[in-house]
């Protein structure tokens, strides 16, 4: 057994909630936007006039079960 | 460290948007194509005036899904790797590819399966447009409760789990999580707005097809995350930090 070095069992250091707060916000209301242009816009609620939006995801929209029309 | 994950989770995310909407290509499609056949049969038995075709069917079953379902992966993808970088280092010292796999799971019961149970995919023909406004309220309220109640279980079972053991722990906020998204889903008002005569086999095969691709999503995303994630952590050898 000489000579055979057992690395030690080393548990994963956290991220401090300061480094990661920064990204949550701007990446975090970045992911809810482009949901909500998938699952919502121009169904129950739109920013944008027209259709084109709500017709060109359509598919994918009641695939993800969003409620579309 | 952050930033790096959060390029992971993007990537892998839409990965699993691409897998899904393959997936939902061949499994889906042809139930919507046959639900669209049920509303132009019943447009034509009371004729109004036809609605313009603003988007063809086939851009909307062909790039329409595939943008869908990759910006929806991307977002997922990126709102993932965030609470990995949350959870990481304070999960009871699981491995990256462990826990990557452990909050996909967790993602895809809280976002996916339950809302599922309650509120369940729709194909085209089904819903009243007048009711569009409460069932997205609703819907959307479902999925907050559930997601809530999934981040309340988590966060006790770390709690539970110290005093309890790992398994009993884990049951324990397991059943946090069943209590709670089981209340408000008895607490909120059904929706059923299926039209008398539409097939059963149609609506059966899409919601299968909808779930489907939904753990097609969650399960891509969980194993290439963990896998690219423990790679670029640990160098690919187990122990190393």
């Amino acid at each position: 057994m000489n000579g055979v070095i057992h690395a030690p069992a080393t548990r994963p250091v956290p991220i401090p909630i300061r480094e990661i707060l920064p990204w949550a916000a701007f990446a975090g209301v970045l992911a809810l936007l482009l949901i909500y242009f998938i699952g919502a816009e121009q169904g129950a609620t739109a920013l944008i006039l027209g259709h084109y939006v709500h017709e060109f995801v359509h598919d994918g929209r009641h695939l993800l079960a969003f409620p579309c029309h | 460290m952050v930033s790096g994950l959060l390029l992971r989770g993007l990537l892998a995310g839409i990965l699993a948007g691409l897998l899904a909407a393959g997936f939902s290509f061949l499994a889906g499609e042809p139930s919507i194509e046959r639900a669209i056949a049920f509303e132009n049969a019943i447009e034509q038995a009371a004729p109004q005036p036809p609605m313009p075709e603003i988007v063809s069917r086939s851009v909307q079953r062909g790039t329409g899904l595939l943008t869908a379902y990759s910006v929806y992966g991307a977002a997922i993808g990126g709102l993932f790797s965030l609470v990995f970088a949350l959870a990481y280092g304070r999960s009871n010292g699981l491995d990256p590819k462990a826990l990557s796999a452990l909050l996909a799971f967790a993602g895809f019961t809280a976002m996916g399966l339950v809302p599922e149970l309650k509120y369940p995919a729709n194909p085209p023909a089904i819903g009243a447009p007048e009711t569009i406004g409460a069932r997205t309220a609703l819907y959307f309220g479902m999925l907050a409760i559930s997601l809530l109640a999934m981040i309340l279980a988590a966060t006790l079972a770390l709690a539970f789990s110290a005093r309890l053991g790992s398994w009993n722990g884990a049951l324990v906020s397991a059943a946090v999580y069943v209590a709670v998204a089981g209340l408000a889903a008895l607490a909120l008002p059904p929706v059923d707005e299926v039209p008398v005569n539409f097939p059963a086999s149609v609506l059966w095969n899409f919601r299968l097809a909808s779930i489907g691709a939904r753990a097609v999503l969650w399960a891509a995303l969980g194993l290439v995350f963990g896998g690219m994630t423990q790679i670029w952590l640990r160098g690919g050898k187990p122990g190393r930090a």
